[in-house]
């Protein structure tokens, strides 16, 4: 299962990413919308993992664009505004999304990210 | 408005009025308001009937003076004419017999006998020579050859050649009148017819002729002695205790206040050819009588009318000053409850910024202090230090406090759509209480929920609906102790609202926190893990269900939560609230 971390803060992402290898889950970050297209180009993805906020451009725009080029890619959002659950499904916008709030449990990230993929570890 | 007491602006003090205070100072609208439409409205009724009052006085006046004068004037007349008959007569029969004709007793005798047939009141007769003897007399009274010379009367015969004597008693002791006309007897000579009239057939005519019982005629002679009897001065040839009138060929009226003040009216007139004044005196107080019940009707209208007028002004003021109090409580309550409520989002939103903010910095905490203790976990040569495994877990926890506390702050000022579906309120209150039946179970709190009226399935959100009902239920179950009471009561209030109410039987809540208990960071379970701001989220809750929240509370007997919500939904305008909070 390959992940791309996409959020503007890199000091979260990395640590992110290197956590997430510790615990055997191979994943890149990027800190812009545009690199993120680029990687995405480069290597194939099962997860992107978005922040709903990052500069010039909205995750959901994002996420937009990425679903046009790879389809079969899944999305989950972390977002810096809290909801009532830690997590939820669903909204208006986003579809069947996932969406995490800042700061996140790991182990919950791992749970959904195992659950999206259909739990091939 | 309550018809008696005390209305409830009159005690009303108004301590935030500033520069315009008169423009709030109630009590002083209310007097202002009667005073000037009591002045308006009264002076011209007073004026008018006092003018009215005066009008019908003099009226009443001039006409009992007119009735009087009329009376006056026809007794006069009948009086003037009686006399004037019987000195016709006389004249008539010395211009008709000689002189010797009439010394001749027996014919003087027939003559007084038809003057008596034909007019009555005639008592004798006698003829008098130019040298005041009587030569011939017929009648009662054995008077034959008196003499007369120096008496007055018979002075003013021989000057004036008739005369009409006043009522006197003369030899006769007995009261009567003279009626005598001089004859002249061809050769220079003269001789004097003379009558004496019945004083009774007088009398008759002028007290008879007043049949009301409020007026006494009489007659009197120029030195103001009673000619005729009168009722209120007594008898014959007594001096009346009036002034004597002036001369008027006219009736006259005047008015006289006796000593003992009794107020009079007297009529009189001069009677032509004799001595006699005519008087009648009437009591001005039975003749106004009348215009006492007149007096007596003016002056009730009058205080009736002010009655009524006053106390609709009254009325009217007072429910007119109240209606403006209301709407002006109404309109201060109003300005409060949006102060509130601007506060409470811009506090919101103050807190969703700091949360935010707070939030990116905090994650970055959390993934380098994860990263730190997966090293530990996944690095073996820094496993060697338990404590430092300690350390970071504790970061960990005061990571995940902050973020609980962050995310409750998001919660308060939340910028998620509203998602709306059609809910049965009865059943997500009985899901809400399946969160808590556990806690209810073991800490026996008796949970009742009672519907009253129908409630239609409706649209709002359900998770917010949830959320709201969840706080509130989770704050009773603080207030109350073990095996303590819950009561929910759903009910339709009006046409377009329904109203879920949530009645503990707890501590309740003092007067002074009931007022701040909507606001965020107010709590009075500081130590107890409370943050103060469950009951602003759900203030925020309700507001955005486009409903309200209320709050009553007796303190030692429980409070009681009503939150009403509308049956049709309207999306709120956040961006309009944002602008006028200016955020």
């Amino acid at each position: 299962m390959r992940i791309l971390l996409v959020d503007d803060e890199a000091e979260l992402v990395s640590t992110l990413t290197e956590r997430l290898s510790f615990r055997g889950i191979e994943a890149d970050w990027v800190t812009t919308a545009e690199e993120a297209l680029e990687m995405a180009e480069k290597g194939s993805y099962d997860v992107a993992v978005l922040d709903i906020k990052i500069p010039r451009i909205s995750g959901l725009t994002l996420k937009k664009l990425l679903e046009e080029r790879h389809p079969k890619m899944k999305f989950i959002f972390l977002t810096g505004h809290g909801s009532e659950e830690d997590f939820r499904i669903g909204s208006a916008e986003a579809g069947e999304d996932y969406y995490l709030i800042k700061p996140v449990n790991l182990d919950l990230l791992i749970e959904k990210l195992k659950e999206i993929t259909g739990a091939k570890a | 408005m309550r018809l008696w007491g005390k209305p409830k602006f009159w005690d009303h003090y108004d301590v935030a009025s500033g520069p315009h205070k008169s423009l709030f100072n109630f009590r002083r609208v209310w007097l202002l308001a009667v005073v000037v439409m009591s002045v308006v409205s009264l002076l011209p009724l007073i004026f008018i009937t006092v003018v009215n009052y005066r009008a019908t006085k003099r009226g009443f006046e001039s006409e009992i003076r007119l009735r009087t004068t009329r009376l006056v004037s026809n007794i006069r007349r009948s009086v003037a004419f009686f006399l004037e008959e019987r000195r016709s007569a006389i004249e008539f029969i010395s211009r008709l017999h000689g002189r010797e004709e009439l010394n001749n007793p027996a014919r003087l005798a027939f003559i007084l006998e038809n003057l008596k047939k034909s007019f009555g009141g005639f008592v004798d007769l006698g003829v008098v020579d130019a040298q005041g003897n009587q030569s011939s007399y017929v009648g009662p009274y054995a008077l034959q050859g008196k003499n007369y010379a120096d008496q007055d009367w018979f002075q003013q015969v021989f000057q004036k050649g008739k005369y009409v004597s006043e009522v006197y008693l003369g030899y006769r002791r007995v009261p009567h009148l003279v009626i005598a006309v001089k004859h002249p007897d061809g050769n220079g000579d003269f001789y004097v017819l003379r009558a004496t009239l019945d004083t009774e057939r007088f009398n008759h005519m002028v007290t008879g002729a007043e049949s009301t019982e409020t007026g006494d005629a009489f007659l009197i002679n120029h030195q103001g002695e009673l000619q005729t009897p009168s009722r209120t001065f007594g008898t014959l040839l007594k001096k009346i205790p009036l002034p004597v009138p002036e001369y008027s060929s006219h009736t006259e009226t005047f008015d006289f206040v006796t000593p003992d003040r009794t107020p009079l009216m007297i009529g009189y007139a001069y009677i032509q050819d004799s001595p006699f004044i005519l008087l009648m005196v009437k009591d001005k107080n039975r003749l106004m009588k009348e215009w006492n019940w007149t007096r007596l009707e003016l002056i009730g209208f009058l205080v009736f009318s002010v009655t009524v007028i006053l106390l609709v002004i009254l009325g009217t003021a007072t429910y007119l000053v109240e209606q403006v109090y209301l709407a002006d409580q109404r309109r201060v309550a109003m300005l409060h409850k949006v102060e509130y409520a601007n506060k409470l989002a811009s506090i919101g939103r103050l807190a969703a910024g700091v949360a935010h903010e707070i939030n990116n910095p905090l994650a970055i905490i959390n993934e380098k202090a994860g990263l730190i203790k997966d090293l530990f976990t996944y690095r073996s040569e820094y496993r060697a230090d338990p404590r430092l495994i300690g350390l970071v877990d504790a970061i960990l926890h005061s990571v995940e406090r902050c973020a609980a506390i962050t995310r409750r702050l998001l919660r308060f000022a939340r910028h998620m759509e509203v998602s709306i579906q059609t809910v049965q309120l009865e059943e997500v209150v009985r899901e809400v209480l399946g969160f808590v039946a556990k806690e209810a179970e073991y800490r026996s709190i008796e949970v009742r929920v009672e519907v009253e009226g129908e409630i239609p399935p409706f649209e709002t959100d359900r998770g917010k609906l949830q959320q709201i009902f969840l706080n509130i239920i989770n704050n009773a179950f603080a207030a109350v102790s073990d095996g303590g009471r819950l009561v929910i009561t759903l009910k339709r209030e009006k046409e377009n609202t329904v109203s879920v109410s949530f009645a503990d039987n707890g501590r309740g809540i003092p007067p002074e926190d009931l007022k701040r208990v909507f606001e965020p960071f107010f709590t009075t379970r500081a130590g107890q893990g409370g943050t103060g701001l469950g009951l602003s989220i759900t203030y925020g809750l309700v507001q955005e269900l486009g409903g309200t929240i209320q709050v009553r509370s007796t303190v030692g007997q429980g409070t009681c939560f009503t939150v009403s919500l509308p049956l049709k939904y309207e999306k709120r305008k956040r961006e309009i609230d944002a602008d006028t909070i200016g955020g």
